[in-house]
């Protein structure tokens, strides 16, 4: 007999083709995700033993204490699990996973994308070719800044911070990043540590941010660090909203002190600060990290392994705790 | 005694000019103003030297009526049609260019444009931008991965072979290339050589073209050459517009067969084939591949270079004719 499973988020379609073929699956239909109403009504119905979720169901208190222990995991499709109340899934026994490391690559992908359109001035010559083009520039006109040689500073240097150092080392940049702890010469391949943020920025010609949201992170791109950053610094940021202070940020970007942001994540998405929409020196992605098919299915498929995983009673691959 | 008198025929990147006003007099151009053949030779009287630009026509006439006095021409580009060398021969006249300095910028050009085709940032930025982002779903704009996968190179020159370096040392992608001869290894290093192009085009996830667009390569990427890339390939140019039947390619991003185009040149620009404008899965620049501080002041050093060395007595370097 097939286990029964809630899929309560829009899913690519091969994760869907695998959940209705592994499990007895209850899969939501679209065009939008399912409230936490409704996931809790489908659970019910369904009499389902697992829940398949992304970041756009809130697995708040109210809801996990409603759902009865049958569940025994909620697997999220997603790295991050701000969405998920952790303590009251612990007090229920609930085991939650994510799933870490299948992103990394798109993601990294991603920022140096963003590196090299806030250099290069993409938005701007994006708009020039949607009017129409139909002028010439002088020599000196519209330049951007060239992402080869130059400095790169990364904050949090984890899987995806590390990735991103690999992509920046193919343009014979010099690395530099701050991290709580400094790594081993293997995993650190010639990037230099900075125990401080703060010594840290004088030397970022471009910074790139790849720390969790967390109390120490909240706002650490301020007034104060981003004027620690050489004048004509470029910032870009695909990693949480929260850790950039983003008054300080359009200051920056109207006084030339910052020449360009790239921006995947925002303080509140999807309404997030339309004052950045009026800048033409930053370049806006609405928040797809992660958003390939490879890497999508990529996902689906890893929180497929962690759900049958335990409902066939071996351990999670990726539990948030253990 | 006195400096030399230089013409600067268009408006240069600060740092250029502040050389040039340091070690010549120098003419220039602050209001950017075009100028004709005409103008050059009434600007130069009395000058030493020209630093031309490539909107300017050097034809054999302007040459010949150029003031006896000027020793040196150089253009501040790689490119020199713009400059009849026979007539600048005939008057003795050395002519430099600025070759080289601008492979890094231009192959980076490539890279973005790859990046950007292939994850939908065009799309992505403009929905954002005109705010009607209405939240994150698992399926919203999709893209295509780039770092792992397959990589051709069409033309394996000094732009080629960087745009190589980038994607196979940044992104771990596996590059092929087809290029008139193989290199040798220590150009080629890990890269797949291809003498046909059948065998080239089917295995291009993405496919960036860096040869030259006149000649035999006109057109090169056409319907028929389209048809034998795999389904949801990504294709850039960063070198010139005529690699490109653009009806062909364009009919391609409409029917989804390549998924996405990255493009800084285009035949005919700036006036281009307006079927790209209505695309959603085209990113589109304006020419400008060598568009960095950096890049743009090295070219204009370079200029001043085979300027100085020539009014010196010396060999410039980048010497044409």
């Amino acid at each position: 007999m097939q286990h029964r499973l809630v899929v309560a988020s829009l899913m690519p379609p091969a994760v869907i083709d695998r959940a209705r073929s592994e499990f007895d699956a209850l899969v939501a239909q679209g065009p939008d995700d399912i409230t936490g109403e409704e996931v809790l009504q489908a659970v019910l119905a369904h009499q389902a033993e697992a829940l398949l979720i992304t970041s756009t169901v809130k697995l708040n208190k109210a809801l996990i204490d409603k759902i009865p222990d049958r569940v025994r995991i909620a697997a999220t499709s997603s790295v991050g699990f701000d969405h998920i109340d952790v303590p009251a899934a612990r007090a229920h026994d609930l085991i939650v996973t994510n799933t870490p490391e299948v992103l990394t690559n798109a993601t990294a992908d991603l920022a140096f994308m963003l590196i090299l359109n806030a250099c290069r001035r993409a938005h701007e010559y994006d708009a020039i070719m949607r009017q129409g083009w139909r002028r010439r520039f002088g020599q000196g006109d519209m330049l951007g800044i060239e992402v080869f040689g130059k400095t790169l500073g990364i904050l949090g240097m984890g899987r995806i911070g590390r990735a991103v150092a690999q992509r920046a080392r193919g343009f014979g940049m010099k690395v530099v990043y701050s991290n709580r702890t400094q790594l081993p010469p293997e995993l650190e391949q010639g990037a230099q540590y900075f125990s401080s943020l703060h010594e840290m920025l004088p030397a970022c010609q471009i910074l790139t941010l790849h720390a969790p949201a967390s109390a120490h992170t909240q706002a650490i791109i301020n007034k104060e660090t981003i004027s620690l950053l050489p004048k004509g610094a470029v910032i870009v940021n695909t990693s949480r909203g929260a850790l950039i202070n983003e008054d300080a940020l359009i200051e920056a970007l109207q006084s030339g002190h910052l020449f360009a942001a790239g921006l995947d994540v925002f303080h509140n998405e999807p309404n997030y600060d339309l004052r950045f929409s009026t800048l033409p020196n930053v370049f806006l992605t609405p928040h797809m990290g992660s958003a390939t098919v490879e890497t999508r299915n990529a996902m689906g498929f890893r929180a497929l392994d962690n759900i049958a995983a335990v409902l066939a009673g071996r351990p999670a691959m990726d539990p948030l705790w253990t | 005694m006195s400096k030399p008198i230089l013409l600067i025929t268009r408006r240069l990147p600060p740092a250029v000019e502040a050389r040039a006003v340091r070690d010549y007099e120098a003419r220039l151009n602050p209001e950017d103003t075009p100028v004709t053949g005409a103008d050059i030779i009434r600007k130069a009287e009395g000058a030493q030297a020209i630093l031309c630009c490539p909107a300017e026509r050097l034809d054999a006439e302007t040459i010949r009526a150029l003031p006896p006095t000027v020793k040196v021409i150089s253009t501040f580009s790689v490119g020199y049609d713009h400059i009849d060398l026979e007539a600048a021969r005939a008057r003795e006249i050395v002519v430099c260019h600025t070759p080289d300095v601008l492979s890094v910028a231009t192959a980076e050009t490539g890279i973005l444009l790859m990046l950007a085709a292939a994850r939908r940032a065009g799309e992505g930025e403009r929905m954002v931008r005109a705010g009607k982002w209405t939240g994150w779903t698992p399926t919203q704009l999709i893209g295509t991965q780039v770092s792992g996968r397959r990589l051709g190179v069409f033309g394996m020159g000094r732009i080629g072979r960087e745009v190589a370096r980038m994607a196979s040392g940044g992104f771990g992608m596996a590059i092929h290339y087809r290029n008139n001869n193989r290199l040798p290894p220590d150009l080629e290093r890990n890269a797949t050589y291809h003498s046909s192009d059948d065998t080239f085009l089917r295995v291009c996830d993405f496919l960036s073209l860096n040869a030259p667009g006149s000649g035999p390569t006109y057109h090169w990427l056409n319907a028929e050459r389209i048809a034998k890339l795999p389904p949801g390939a990504v294709v850039i140019n960063t070198a010139r517009g005529t690699l490109i039947d653009d009806e062909a390619l364009i009919a391609a991003l409409r029917s989804g067969h390549v998924a996405a185009a990255g493009l800084d040149v285009y035949e005919g620009e700036p006036n281009i084939n307006p079927g790209y404008l209505d695309l959603e899965n085209v990113v589109l620049l304006p020419h400008l591949g060598s568009a960095t501080r950096e890049t743009r002041d090295a070219m204009g050093h370079l200029a001043l270079d085979g300027i100085d060395a020539v009014l010196a007595g010396r060999v410039p370097p980048s010497r044409i004719a």
